[in-house]
């Protein structure tokens, strides 16, 4: 069992939690991710690493409740614990292995969109960490859903903040503050950009143009994480890729989105009627107009 | 009696199993083994062993079935296999021991593995356990993977007085045997638990959730972590895909992905939270023992399989037993044909799968006919879901974390087969990590082999 030691919410479905997972947080690096399972009929849920503890055998997950499986999770609480959590998975940062000195010298802006904030804080905190201050970005749809505006503020070298609606921030999505900051002539010798899939997919289209080379973050469906399924497959450079041990991070002017988007729904529906399920208990039986019920 | 007739064992009735996962074969009760025990002649010669990888005294533990001794018989089997319950019913018997009996030269061999199964069930049911060591001699082990060479070479090593920590990297042990191999060949309470409980009763320990090469590393667990050396039986689990149009569409699944979810998560179970596609129409690209175990749960979750291989029916690798039981619950089989492109709607979901027929060539490097695409004899098989079942490779996982660790090009690691030593000090290796996809009981005697390499290594270090 892994010992939760805090938990919290961020926002009325983002939540956080610190999790005791020793050989995890002696060995992950940024842009790793864990599987986790809240007990023994769960699914197995992948989580990037957003902050860890080696001192203390602590790695932090940042998650949003979209269905059945993270709605189990939400209900935990500081002092239970997770029945399963493996890792650190996938391949780490490009970043963490290139010369320090080289990077120094790079301007880096970071794109993060929703809950993509969580996985993108480690990363500029590490490079913080090593005297590289870099330019953030943060976009959310509305101010209610803004998470780890402050923890990212102390790392970044310059945060930007956008909400959808304009309440908060700049106004307008991602794209529009990185047209406006380079508009502004900064220039960018690489981007980071974690969110949605269809966030990922138009930042880079606007990067393409731009000319700024694209990392992603990708998150397909993934089973077993150590490239044993297949589930997770994701087309790059017209190449088949198992993003759980080749990525999660991909060259994102290479990534196939719309494909990767498509295969994001292959359980839909099934999901869909497992979370209802889940919510109405008994009282399920279909004519949501949406699953179907049991057929 | 019929002496040149096996016992007859009991089975579910074909339509009544097409629709659940309990096991299939019933087995044989103790009047019906010792029945099947009385046409063994006991040879003195017996080629039946010369069959079996692990050498099992079959003669032996037979003898002990036809005078009521069954606590006997597993004595005799547990010197020499760890885990009877699972070969008893996984072996593929035809072309190992029951291939070689005296008896099947003029009737039917001997049903060896079912009267193994028997046993081992017996001695689960009555509680017999398989005797530990009496003195621990101080030495770490860790055995990486928990399928059956890990499991054996730690029950081995633990017998012989080693401290052993198996590392798994799945939420649960058993490798092949619980992820893989489903519930209605392999029960996996009451028989592949039963069996790692006995690993453990040996004081083995098993953490779970342990990737070796990302949690932890080989060179960490041998220097950081005190241990005296290392078994790697991480088998070989990467599944491959045939490169064609349409792989990527909603609804084409490895094998490996579709077994997983069903065995290991329980998507069969309304239950469990994992789903699994439970398409109409499936098309099982393959035809080995995991084409089969795919095609039958997919029957069982309700859809109308085919299976589509591109060899004849005399070519599939599968066991015999499966492809007779696959047949009888209603698979369909497409042979001779190939698949060359997976058709998708507009919204990226599988509708069809375009093949081609074949016909038999001269024979390849695998001495079996080579199969060779007819001309213009494409047509469509309309399904909704296509598993890839076209074998497995192993991951490079380990490989690729631990310096000085040989493998070759198809990237098995290299271990003398004798005693599992590998290209590094300290680190021995054994099952489908060595050898590429095979079978339980090969896995098991490497297994063997490993541990007993790993105590020489040690006693003289
Ligand atoms: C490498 C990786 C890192 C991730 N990191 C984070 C993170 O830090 N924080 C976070 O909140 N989420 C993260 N995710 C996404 C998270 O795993 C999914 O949201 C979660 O699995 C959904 O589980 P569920 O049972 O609640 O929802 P489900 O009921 O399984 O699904 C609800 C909806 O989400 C879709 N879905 C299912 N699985 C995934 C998936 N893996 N990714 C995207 N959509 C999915 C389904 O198609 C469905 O539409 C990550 C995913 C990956 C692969
Ligand atoms: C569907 C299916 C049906 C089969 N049917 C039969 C049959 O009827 N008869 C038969 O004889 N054989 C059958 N086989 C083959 C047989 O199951 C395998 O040959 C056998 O299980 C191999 O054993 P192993 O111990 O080498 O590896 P595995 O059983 O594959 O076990 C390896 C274990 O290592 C773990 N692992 C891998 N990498 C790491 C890592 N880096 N760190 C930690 N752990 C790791 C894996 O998660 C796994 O649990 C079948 C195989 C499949 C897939
Ligand atoms: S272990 Fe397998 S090959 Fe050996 S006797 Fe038993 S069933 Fe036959
Ligand atoms: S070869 Fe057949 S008959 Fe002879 S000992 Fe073995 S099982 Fe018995
Ligand atoms: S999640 Fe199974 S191979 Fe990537």
């Amino acid at each position: 069992m892994y010992k939760i030691l805090e938990a919290k919410e961020l926002t009325p479905n983002i939540y956080y939690m610190v999790v005791e997972a020793k050989r995890v947080a002696r060995s992950c690096q940024p842009g790793q991710f864990v599987i986790v399972r809240t007990d023994e009929r769960a699914e197995r849920i992948p989580l990037t690493i957003c902050d860890y503890d080696r001192e203390k055998g602590t790695v932090t997950i940042v998650f949003q409740v979209v269905g059945a499986g993270t709605e189990f999770m939400s209900h935990l609480k500081t002092g239970d614990a997770f029945h399963d959590f493996v890792g650190p998975l996938g391949q780490p940062s490009e970043l963490v292995h290139e010369d320090k000195e080289e990077l120094k010298k790079k301007k880096i802006l970071f794109v993060a969109g929703g809950v993509g904030t969580a996985p993108v804080y480690p990363q500029v905190k590490w490079l913080h960490e090593n005297g590289i201050d870099a330019d953030v970005i943060v976009g959310a749809k509305t101010k209610s859903i803004l998470i780890l505006e402050k923890e990212m503020e102390a790392v970044a070298g310059r945060l930007f903040v956008t909400t959808d609606d304009g309440s908060y921030g700049r106004s307008g999505m991602v794209t529009q503050t990185i047209t406006d900051l380079v508009n502004e002539g900064n220039h960018y010798d690489v981007c980071i950009a974690i969110g949605p899939m269809i966030m990922m997919k138009f930042v880079c289209k606007l990067t393409k143009e731009l000319n700024i080379p694209t990392v992603v973050s990708l998150n397909p469906i993934m089973v077993d994480g150590t490239g044993m399924c297949g589930a997770c497959r994701v087309t790059v450079g017209g190449e088949v890729k198992f993003a759980c041990v080749d990525g999660p991070e991909f060259d994102g002017l290479q990534v196939n989105f719309d494909e990767a988007m498509q295969r994001q729904q292959i359980y839909k529906t099934a999901e869909g009627r497992a979370y209802l399920a889940a919510k109405e208990g008994a009282t399920h039986h279909g004519g949501c107009g949406n699953c179907g019920g049991n057929d | 009696m019929d002496v040149l007739k096996k016992t007859p064992v009991r089975e579910q009735d074909a339509k009544v199993r097409a629709t659940n996962f309990e096991e299939v074969c019933l087995g044989y009760n103790g009047e019906e083994a010792k029945e099947e025990a009385s046409r063994c002649i006991n040879c003195k010669n017996a080629q039946c062993m010369k069959g079996c990888p692990v050498s099992i005294n079959i003669p032996g533990f037979i003898e002990k079935v036809k005078n009521d001794d069954i606590e006997g018989a597993y004595q005799i089997i547990s010197e020499s296999s760890a885990l009877p319950a699972v070969c008893g019913r996984v072996c593929p018997q035809e072309s190992q021991c029951e291939g070689k009996c005296i008896r099947g030269i003029k009737g039917e061999p001997i049903s060896i593995g079912k009267l193994e199964r028997f046993v081992a069930d017996w001695a689960s049911e009555n509680g017999i356990k398989p005797q530990g060591a009496a003195e621990k001699n101080g030495k770490k082990v860790a055995v990486i993977g928990s399928g059956p060479a890990g499991l054996t070479c730690a029950g081995d090593l633990a017998k012989m007085g080693y401290d052993v920590t198996i590392f798994e990297a799945l939420h649960e042990a058993g490798g092949v045997l619980v992820y893989g191999i489903p519930e209605f060949r392999l029960p996996k309470t009451r028989v592949v638990a039963k069996e790692i409980e006995n690993v453990k009763s040996l004081g083995v320990k098993i953490e779970t959730n342990v990737v070796v090469g990302k949690s932890v590393t080989i060179d960490e667990l041998l220097n950081e972590e005190g241990f005296d050396a290392v078994f790697i039986g991480s088998g070989a689990g990467l599944p491959k895909f045939m490169g064609i149009p349409g792989e990527q569409a909603n609804g084409v699944f490895s094998a490996n992905e579709y077994l997983t979810r069903s065995n290991l998560m329980k998507a069969f179970n309304e239950d469990s939270n994992t789903p699994i596609m439970r398409g109409k129409k499936v098309a099982v690209v393959g035809g080995g023992n995991v084409a089969m175990d795919a095609a039958r749960t997919a029957l069982r979750l309700g859809s109308e399989v085919h299976i589509v291989y591109r060899r004849s029916e005399e070519e599939l690798p599968a066991r015999v037993e499966e492809v007779h039981h696959a047949k009888e619950e209603g698979i369909i089989f497409n042979l001779l044909t190939n698949p060359v492109e997976i058709l998708e709607d507009e919204k990226g979901w599988v509708k069809g799968i375009r093949c081609i027929k074949m016909e038999l060539g001269e024979p390849d490097e695998s001495g079996r006919r080579r199969p060779v695409e007819v001309p213009g004899s494409e047509f469509v098989i309309d399904v909704d879901t296509v598993i890839m079942s076209l074998g497995t490779s192993p991951n490079p996982l380990i490989s690729s974390t631990t310096k000085g660790l040989e493998i070759n090009k198809r990237k098995c690691i290299v271990a003398a087969e004798e005693n599992g030593q590998t290209s590094k000090e300290g680190v021995y290796a054994g099952g489908d990590a060595v050898t590429g996809a095979a079978t339980v009981i090969l896995a098991m005697g490497a297994g063997k082999a490993g541990a007993k390499g790993i105590d020489e290594y040690l006693r003289n270090k």
